[in-house]
Order: structure tokens, then sequence, then C-alpha cells
């Protein structure tokens, strides 16, 4: 599903990634954990086309990132860690204006399955702006999947939750995770990035340093990995 | 069609967001308001000098009102957010353009079709005429389309405040220029023939800015 080899990205003179690696395969949930300023939000940025790369070969699904902006645009949903709502907009208002961006139809039926899905019924018809940090997060996710993509980037998605909030967001990522999506998921926190994975990669200083796969992982052994990575 | 239906969408969003609030349209109005009057008493105006200092005053005061929605415009999409939102459709990127831009057109229209009649009473002048109005939709419609343009450079900016009327003013003058010398010569009386050439000089300034915008928009906005 994604091919990435030797992929650069400088802001001027500081580099964010250093030649990334990485390959995931269809069906697959990849967490990638690291540290701040570690390269994840611009790894994942990348992928979505809102960041062009310095260097490297991206390919999504085949395609290019270079020439098939639009295609691959149809291909992934993008869980920011801002929500990217329409605060003065109603949830069903938002849903509805993403989905007639991403020619979602029959669109009515969608945004009413999601709605429920999210489990947002009752707020509906409340402006985005009015939600807590965790429904602007389901909220979010809601918006990133509006037209089924098969592929699914989610940036830090726990920031900023409480318990109950996380726990939500968990089962909702388990509910779409198995519904066959490609996710990649980047966050700090190792507990939370082992749970639903198949594999972890470990990035820091712009480049992936450790993969493995869950099952060949406890998080004893994920910690004892991070530590000395990051520590290097 | 699709593009066209993607551009109503973007212009439907920003109405509805616009009415829920008011706040960029509230803004532009008292500014405008504040504009003529000062303009008004700071001339200490005398009924037949009026129509000498009204193009100039009616089109300043078009064009600092004008940016300063524009500067929300996008400076609102950036602060929540939602610019990313955008960009992650899979659409071509000018429809986004377009889609801004004429939600510009209809907030700062509305702001003009507002001040009208206050600036007719302030300064004695029947303004309500098709020459004039056709005049006012060509010289905004040049604003909204190079000011949409300029302002998605701005956003990025850390003065962007500041940075857009920097950008916009001085490409932005031909079109002033030519609404000026257009609206002065319709409420002098002239036949429209006479004043033809500013009407086209404004139609050929609305295209280049529209078609130059269209293209280089993607640019813009890219990461």
């Amino acid at each position: 599903m994604i091919q990435i080899q030797g992929l650069v990205r400088s802001f001027g003179h500081t580099y964010a990634l250093q030649g990334v690696d990485l390959e995931v395969a269809e069906g697959e949930f990849l967490t990638i954990v690291g540290p701040n300023g570690a390269g994840k939000t611009t790894l994942l940025r990348i992928l979505a086309t809102l960041l062009k790369p310095t260097s490297g070969l991206v390919r999504i699904d085949g395609l290019d990132l270079g020439s098939g902006g639009t295609e691959i645009r149809r291909r992934i949903g993008f869980v920011s860690h801002r929500p990217l709502l329409y605060g003065n907009l109603t949830v069903e208002e938002n849903l509805h204006f993403y989905g007639r961006i991403y020619d979602v139809h029959p669109l009515e039926e969608r945004v009413e399955m999601l709605v429920n899905l999210v489990g947002l019924e009752g707020r509906r018809h409340d402006p985005a702006r009015t939600l807590s940090r965790g429904m602007q997060n389901r909220l979010s996710i809601a918006r990133a999947i509006i037209h089924a993509p098969p592929l699914l980037l989610l940036d830090e998605p726990y920031t900023g939750l409480d318990q109950r909030a996380t726990e939500m967001l968990r089962q909702l990522l388990q509910d779409i995770s198995t519904e066959s999506h490609t996710v990649v998921m980047t966050t700090h926190n190792l507990e939370r990035g082992l749970e639903l994975c198949d594999r972890l990669a470990i990035l820091t200083g712009g480049r992936i340093v450790h993969q493995a796969e869950k099952a060949s992982l406890t998080l004893a052994d994920l910690r004892q990995a991070y530590w000395r990575h990051v520590e290097e | 069609m699709n593009s066209l239906n993607k551009v109503l969408t973007i212009v439907w969003k920003d109405v509805i967001a616009e009415l829920r609030t008011k706040e960029m349209f509230s803004s532009m109005f008292v500014f405008a308001l504040l504009l003529i009057v000062i303009f008004n008493f700071s001339f200490e105006l005398r009924i037949e000098k009026a129509a000498e200092v009204a193009p100039g005053v009616l089109w300043v005061t078009f064009t600092f009102a004008g940016t300063l929605g524009l500067n929300r415009s996008l400076s609102l999409e950036v602060e929540q957010g939602s610019l990313d939102g955008l960009l992650l459709a899979p659409m071509e990127r000018s429809a986004i353009y377009f889609g801004k831009m004429v939600g510009n057109l209809i907030f700062i229209s509305a702001i003009e079709a507002l001040m009208l009649p206050i600036f007719s009473a302030l300064f004695d002048l029947n303004l309500i005429r098709p020459a004039l109005l056709l005049t006012i939709f060509l010289g905004t419609l040049g604003f909204a389309a190079v000011g949409t343009l300029l302002s998605a450079m701005a956003v990025n900016t850390r003065a962007r405040e500041v940075m857009l009327p920097v950008l916009l003013f001085p490409i932005i003058l031909p079109v002033v220029i030519s609404a000026v010398k257009a609206t002065a010569g319709i409420l002098d009386g002239l036949p429209l023939a006479d004043l033809a050439h500013w009407l086209r000089f404004l139609i050929g300034f609305d295209i280049i800015f529209l078609v130059v915008s269209y293209m280089t928009f993607d640019y813009v906005v890219e990461g």
C-alpha cells in the first residue's frame, strides 16, 4: 500500500526526515512511535500530500506522490492532531461539507451511519466548537473516513484526551481498523501505540531506527528498544 | 460540472459559517461606515464639491474594508486548521481558490450594497445607477480575484495583517484607478461610450487576475 525509499525533507537547513525507508502492506496497522521532533508529523503530512518531499520516492497504492496527487488524496483519510473542522458548522454540516467535496453518494445515509458510529447522535445539530476535545476527535475521524478511504493516517489522535475519551477513541480505531483499512498512526505513547498495531516502527532524528512485528514484541521490549534508540 | 459543485460547496460553507457569526461582515461594515463618516467630516464637504471627491472616497472605502475581509477569509481557515481539510480533498486546488474568491466577492458586494445608500445620503449623490453598479461589480471582481490569491500568500507569513495590504495595493492600483475614473465619469453624467475604455480596462484586468490566480494558486498553497 505504501512504499517509501530514501525520503528526505528539509526546512531550510534543518532536516526533519533524513532518508526514511518504509513499506506498509495493504490492511496492515503500523504504529510509528518517536519523541517530539522525531519527524512523525512531517512523515504523515508528506503521505497526506500536504507537504512535498525534498527527495526520495513515495508510492501510495502504486501511485507516485509527485504525479498522482488528486488520485492519492481520494485514497487517504487524514486525522491530524488538529480536528480540521469548521467550528461554526454543526456536526452534520461538517460531514455534509466534506462529503460533498469528496463526492460521497448517497451522502445522507453515510452521514447518518458515521454520526452513529462515532457516538454523536445527540450532538448532531450542535456547532463543532461546542464539542469536547474527545468528541471533536471522534468527529474528526468521521470526517476522515467519510469517503471510505483504504488508507487512514492518524497523527497523534490521543493528544489532549482524558481517560474516558481515550478509551472511546481506542474502541473506535479498533472498529475501523478491522474493516480492512490500512492504518498508519503516530504517537509518542508506547502503550497506546502497541495496543492496536500489527507492526511498530521507531522514528527518531528523522530516521526509522527500529521495526518489529507486534507478535514478537512486549511493552517491556519496546520500552527498552525505544530508550536505547532515542538516547543514542 | 463536478468542479463547479465543489466551488459552490465551499461558497455555501463560507456563507453559512459567516451568517452564524457575522464576524467578518460586522467588522467590514463598521470599518467601512467609519471611513465614510471620517472622510465626510475631514473634507468638510460642500454639496457642489461632493462629486469631485466621491469616486475616490468610495473606492478607498471599498478597498480598505475589502482588505479587512480578505485578511480574515483565509486566516480563519488557517487558525482552525481547516485549510488542510480543503487541501486534502481530491479536487483541483483551483476549486478552493474559486470557492474562496466567490465567497469574498459575495461578502464585499454585500458591504458595498449596504454602503451605497449611506454614501448617497452623506454625500447627497445618487449612486444607484446601472452603469455605476456595473463598474462597482467589475472593480470588486478584480479586487477579490487578486486579493484572494495574495491573502493565500500572506496567510503563512508572521505579519499577515500587514503583509496583505503591502502585497495587494501596488498590484490592485490599476483596477482602483480605472474604477475611480469610470465612477467619476458616471457621476459627471458622461455617456457610457466615453467611459467604455475604462470599463474595458477593468474587464481586461479581471480576466488577467483570474487567469493568473487560477494558474498559480496551486504553487501558493503547496507545502
